[in-house]
């Protein structure tokens, strides 16, 4: 699973008929000290995230169409399963 | 799931038999941004898509889940067309 923050979101009216009822998020991932970092994804939305929230996307099929559709077997590869609150980082040593 | 943008048409005659009937795309991933990331690559269609057109796909054995899923052999499925460049919100640009 991956920290990001959502960016946005895209609108796709012809899609796989499993995406029904979700949102596509533009997501981009940051560090866990929140700056951002090159790699972007999209992920359906499961837990009702909005633009600006720090997220925790799961990358792994299964869970991904579970957590979005209540269902396994769907072609996600990405979805948002939690929005993060805060992170509580140990201070780095200098 | 990546944006990626539908660069071409790959044509095959012989192929697995679970691959007949199928269109078979070259995508060029694209980033939050629409800029090129990476090399184009195979992408099996599962929505209709065409060639210029703005999709999304999924990777990993997910992309072979819209079609026979035991049989399709595919790792890269486009499963939307995004209706046009300007429904890609992205708050960072």
């Amino acid at each position: 699973m991956l920290i990001a923050r959502v960016i946005g979101n895209v609108v796709a009216t012809q899609k796989n008929q499993r995406y029904e009822g979700s949102r596509v998020m533009l997501c981009r991932q940051i560090t866990p000290e929140g700056e951002d970092m090159d790699y972007t994804c999209l992920a359906l939305d499961a837990v009702d995230s909005g633009e600006g929230d720090i997220v925790v996307i799961a990358q792994e099929g299964w869970s991904a169409s579970t957590a979005a559709t209540g269902r396994p077997g769907a072609a996600i590869d990405s979805a948002i399963v939690g929005v993060v609150d805060y992170i509580d980082l140990l201070a780095k040593e200098k | 799931m990546q944006i990626a943008r539908v660069i071409g048409t790959v044509v095959s005659t012989v192929k697995n038999e679970s691959l007949e009937g199928r269109k078979i795309l070259l995508v060029q991933t694209l980033d939050a941004d629409l800029k090129e990331k990476g090399k184009p690559m195979v992408a099996l269609d599962s929505v209709g898509a065409g060639v210029g057109e703005l999709v999304f796909w999924c990777r990993g054995k997910e992309a072979s889940f819209p079609f026979r899923r035991d049989e399709t052999p595919t790792d890269c499925t486009i499963v939307g067309i995004i209706d046009s460049d300007s429904h890609v919100f992205n708050s960072g640009k």
